[in-house]
Parts: structure tokens; sequence; C-alpha cells
């Protein structure tokens, strides 16, 4: 189990599954394969003690960072179906259950509203774990029952994403989700409400194409892949490799493209000042 | 290689046979015409079983037929056209033409997506994969519209955005997404035609639209069934099963909603009679913005906005629904 304070919303959300992954004693980083012990890694935020690499977080992991207190979800009742009859090797609703099973979600989006360092927030977190983090249907609905709600309560929303673009198995449904979302952010952001995205490791494709990019404010977590179309793609067009760096969360911040890079240790507190500032600033003690 | 050419390449004989047979029967008192008749009727036939129904990965090979009208063979049948460049940052992209236009006196702003019809085109179009740069455009053009209160249209050509090194520096993703943010925010009636490949985001960065219409051939998806296969089945011979899968053809997009007009194609594709086929867009064109244009920005914002709301399919609580307007 994680070694931190685990709110109830937390504990009876957690699969049976994840408390598995979370009692398996040690993990391994990606990065510098140093064999990490999992209650120390999960201390450190998910971050490898050694290099520094950021681990690829679970959804509710990453709310129950960054929340204090209660979480109450929108859109946990919306779930898959499937509008394509989908087979390839597998059938959809294989791995659909198969990706339940493996990460304890419903789907691949967490969405609700809580409070960090006091302000009341609408957080929506991606999770990777679950059929890559690609936009469905209930990606993009939850997405934009968040914002709808956040627009309604007129508080500020954080979107966390992680995804490798639009899921093939819902044919066109899936990429209308880039329309709808947008939609949603635009009527949202018209309001004069404030939009921050998180990119974490990996964002591509039709979310980056869509509410990843269209947010006041955009900050990446270091060394996040972060582009619209994948590296295999590319190097297949211009037949060369790319160097390390490209597409990057670094290379991103050189070229303009976003805001800034936030080491995982320091997000909370730099995501709480962004809100005093939306909100006006502070009050200074006279 | 295209399978559509390749099969028309058998019927190039009995066409060259067919003119031959005018040509004598004009210059001699001999009357061929019921030859003339029955290799005509012949060639109907033929016509009417090779082509008569395409299955989905044929039409994925008619709509990026070679000689299939591309956006510029529609934007040259218009009034008027005053094209406009560049995206006032870094370069102007001649995947994207856009501009001020005359419908039937009414003026528009047009943009579409625009492939070569040789290598030589195609190389300075770029295949019709549109640059960030040519998103900014898009967006620079499509504002413009909204503020003076233009119609917006739109033609979709475009194998996918362009997966360069220099695309994305330039923040290709961004680019889009700025485009169908545009597109949500537009005080003016937007009305899209896919005339070839609708391919993923870089389509749809110019179809988010109050009418959506789609040539009978053209096909529209979420991944092209060559990426699709290679990637879900992981093997890219697959393309033929992803596209039947993929439900990319104009008559299975109607029925989900997503499109909302289709306009008929010739027997054997838009190319063997592009004039008609032009001549049917631009009608089915002005009928829409004629019809929209009578609504108020509101409604038309608000209309634009529940139609993509509803589209999905998901299920609540064990009621499967498949949204649709």
């Amino acid at each position: 189990m994680i070694d931190m304070p685990m709110p109830e919303w937390l504990r009876i959300r957690r699969s049976k599954n994840a408390d598995q992954r979370d009692a398996a004693l040690w993990s391994k980083c990606p990065k510098c394969g140093e064999v990490l012990y999992r209650r120390d890694l999960a201390a450190n935020l998910f971050v490898c003690t050694k290099c520094n690499y950021h681990f690829r977080m679970s959804a509710y992991d990453r709310i129950s960072t960054l929340i204090d207190g209660d979480f109450t979800e929108v859109g946990a009742e919306v779930l898959p179906g499937d509008p394509l009859g989908w087979v390839d090797k597998k059938t959809y609703s294989v791995k659909i259950a198969a990706d339940k099973e493996k990460s304890g979600l419903s789907e691949g989006a967490v969405c609700g509203f809580g409070q960090i360092n006091g302000f009341d927030v609408g957080l929506g977190v991606m999770d990777f774990h679950f059929r890559g983090g690609t936009m469905g249907t209930v990606v993009g609905e939850r997405i934009t029952m968040l914002l709808e709600e956040a627009r309604a309560r007129k508080v500020p929303c954080i979107i966390f994403t992680a995804s490798g673009g639009a899921r093939m198995e819902e044919g066109m449904f899936a990429l209308m989700q880039m329309a709808k979302t947008t939609a949603a952010v635009q009527r949202f952001l018209n309001d004069g409400n404030f939009y921050v995205t998180v990119l974490t490791d990996p964002t591509t494709g039709g979310v980056s194409a869509s509410f990843a990019f269209e947010s006041d404010v955009i900050i990446a977590e270091p060394k996040a892949m972060i582009g619209f179309a994948g590296r295999r793609v590319i190097e297949q067009t211009i037949r060369q490799k790319l160097p390390d760096q490209f597409q990057t969360a670094e290379f991103l911040l050189e070229k303009g493209a976003i805001d800034m890079v936030v080491d995982r240790h320091d997000l909370k507190e730099t995501l709480t000042r962004l809100l005093e500032y939306a909100a006006g600033g502070v009050k200074v003690s006279a | 290689m295209n399978l559509i050419v390749e099969r028309e390449k058998g019927l190039v004989e009995l066409e060259k046979r067919i003119a031959e047979l005018r040509a004598v029967n004009a210059s001699q008192p001999v009357d061929m015409s019921p030859e003339i008749a029955a290799l005509e009727q012949k060639y109907e036939e033929i016509l009417r079983e090779v082509f008569g129904t395409l299955s989905p990965w044929e039409k994925v090979h008619m709509a990026r037929h070679p000689a299939r009208p591309t956006s510029l063979d529609y934007i040259s049948q218009f009034d008027r056209f005053d094209e406009l460049h560049g995206d006032r940052m870094f370069r102007d992209d001649p995947a994207i033409v856009g501009g001020f236009a005359l419908l039937n006196g009414r003026a528009v702003m047009l943009l579409g997506q625009q492939r070569g019809r040789d290598t030589k085109e195609n190389l300075r179009r770029n295949f019709g994969m549109v640059t960030p740069e040519g998103y900014r455009k898009v967006k620079r053009l499509a504002h413009t519209a909204s503020r003076l209160g233009l119609p917006i249209v739109t033609f979709v050509d475009t194998k996918g955005a362009d997966p360069g090194i220099s695309s994305e520096e330039h923040a290709q993703s961004e680019a889009i997404a700025m485009c169908l943010y545009e597109f949500t925010a537009a005080r003016v009636p937007i009305v899209a035609t896919v005339v070839g490949e609708g391919g993923s985001g870089g389509a749809l960065a110019l179809a988010i639209a109050d009418h959506v219409i789609m040539l009978e051939n053209s096909v529209y998806s979420v991944a092209s069934p060559e990426g699709c296969a290679a990637i879900l089945w992981g093997d890219a011979s697959k393309a033929e099963e992803a596209a039947s899968r993929l439900k990319l053809t104009s008559a299975d997009l109607q029925q989900f909603g997503i499109v909302d007009e289709i306009v008929p194609e010739p027997l054997g594709g838009a190319h063997r009679d592009p004039t008609a086929t032009v001549t049917r867009v631009l009608s089915a064109i002005n009928t829409s913005v004629q019809r929209l244009a009578a609504l108020a920005p509101e409604q038309l914002q608000e209309e634009r906005y529940q139609k993509y709301r509803r589209l999905g399919a998901w299920q609540v609580e064990r009621r499967e629904a498949i949204g649709t307007r």
C-alpha cells in the first residue's frame, strides 16, 4: 500500500488489482534500471529516487497527490459501448475487460471536483494504463461533463493528459470527441474561466490536438513525450532516426509550444500559485 | 498502386474500340450503329460489374484516385475567387487554398485541402498533408469570416496532417486544436464537404460544421486503414480488413449522424464526369448555406454544440445508446 494518508473515497475506488500491484514490493525504473522499494517510490510521488524518472501514474494515485479531502466524481456512470462491434486480433469488449482488470479503472479518464490548497477545482486525469489513454467516447464524454460542470460552478479546471491518441476501435465516434471536448473548452473559456493542462508521458494525437493544447497555461512533466504524430510514423516518413530529445517536454519548451516544465514534486505548489493568479492574487497582511 | 486505376486499364481497350468504330461510322457509308450500340451496352455492363458496388477498401482507392476532382476543381467553379495567403508568421502552405469567393452572389470564405494531380504538384502541395502554417492560415481566415458574418465553406481532402520534423517543431497539435476551437466558436454557417480522403484530426480541423456533405465514394476515418492495421493488427497488410471494420464510407457515417448529406457520383467515380460532380456539389453547398444563413449566430452555435455533444456511443447503467441527432 502507498505509505501516505489515503482518503476514504480512494480506498473505496481502488480495485483489488491496484492493491495487488501496490503490494508488489519492488519496481524497476524503466529509465535507469534501479530496483526501487515500492513504498519509497510511492512516497516520492512515483519519481525514481535515483534518476528522477517520472513514472506513469495511475489516475487515482495522481488525484490523491493533489486533492485535499474529498473528491466527487462526474461521469463515472458513463461506460464504454462498442458501436462498431470491433474485432481485430481480439474483440474490443475483451480488450476493455482486460484493461479494467489490469488498471482497476472503468475507463481512461477520471474526472471530478475537489480542493487544492483551498481552491475549488475541476480535475480530470487520464490514465495511460487503460487502452494507452486513448480517447474514445467515454473519455470525451467525461472530459466534456467535467468542463460543463466546472463552467456551471465557475471554478478553474485542470486536466492531466496521457494519451496515445484517438481510440481506433470506436472509429469516427472517437474522432468526434475532439470536436466535442473542444466545444466544451470553448464555452468554458468564453465565460472567463481558468483552464490549465498538465501534459504527462505520453500526450499525442487526437488528445494533443484538442483539449491538451487549448488551455491558458500548459505545463509538462519532465521528459514527457509530447507531439501530434508518433515518433515511428515520423521516422518512417522521413526515413531517418530522430534525435532522442525530439518531442520531449524540454524540446517543446524550447520551441515555445508549452509554458513550463515542472518536476512532480513542485507540481501542487505551481498549480496553487497559478490558481492564486487566476483568482486575482493573494491577501497581503497590513 | 491504385486498385481503381488498375481496373480502368481493362476498360481502355474497349473505349478505344468504340471510338474507332464511331470514327469509321462517320466516314464510311456502311452503318455500324448496331455494332456500336452493342459494344456500348457491353461497356456499360462491365462498368456496372466493376464499379456498381464498391467495397470500403475499393472506396479508399477511389477517394485517392489521381484523376479525382480536387478542392481547386470545386473552388474554380465559384462565381469568383480571390485567394489569400499565409499564416502571417512563417510561411504560406500550398496544401491549403483559401480566400473570398462568391456563391450565387453571396460572399463566402473558402478553405480547402489541396493535393496535387501529378508528382510535381504533389511535391509542392505536400500530397495535401497540411503543416501547422496551413492550419494557422485556416484559423486566421475562419476568424475573419466569423467576424464579417460570411459563411465558411470547406473542402476536405487529406491523408492526414503532415507528420514531419518541422511540423512538430511548429506545434502541429496546437495548430490543429486552434482550428477546431475557431470552428466551434464561429458565429457563421459552416458547410464542409469531404471530396476525397478525410484522414483523422488533420481532416477534422476543416470539418467541424453545421452541415457535413460527403461525396458518395469519399472516405472519412479516425486513422488510415494502413495505419490502423499496423497498430491494431501489427500487420499493414490487414489494411483491407481495417477499411471495412473502420466504417469509413459515406453511407456508414450518415447512419451514425456524423455526415448529413451524401452527393451521388457517376458510375465509376467522380472523375468520370467531373463537371457534373462539381455542379452537384456546389448546388448542395448552396442549398445548405442558404438555409443556414437564415439562422441567428447564437442558434447556429447552440445547434452546432448540441450536434457534437450527442456524438458517441456509450452505456449508462447497462443501457446502450448510440448518440445521433
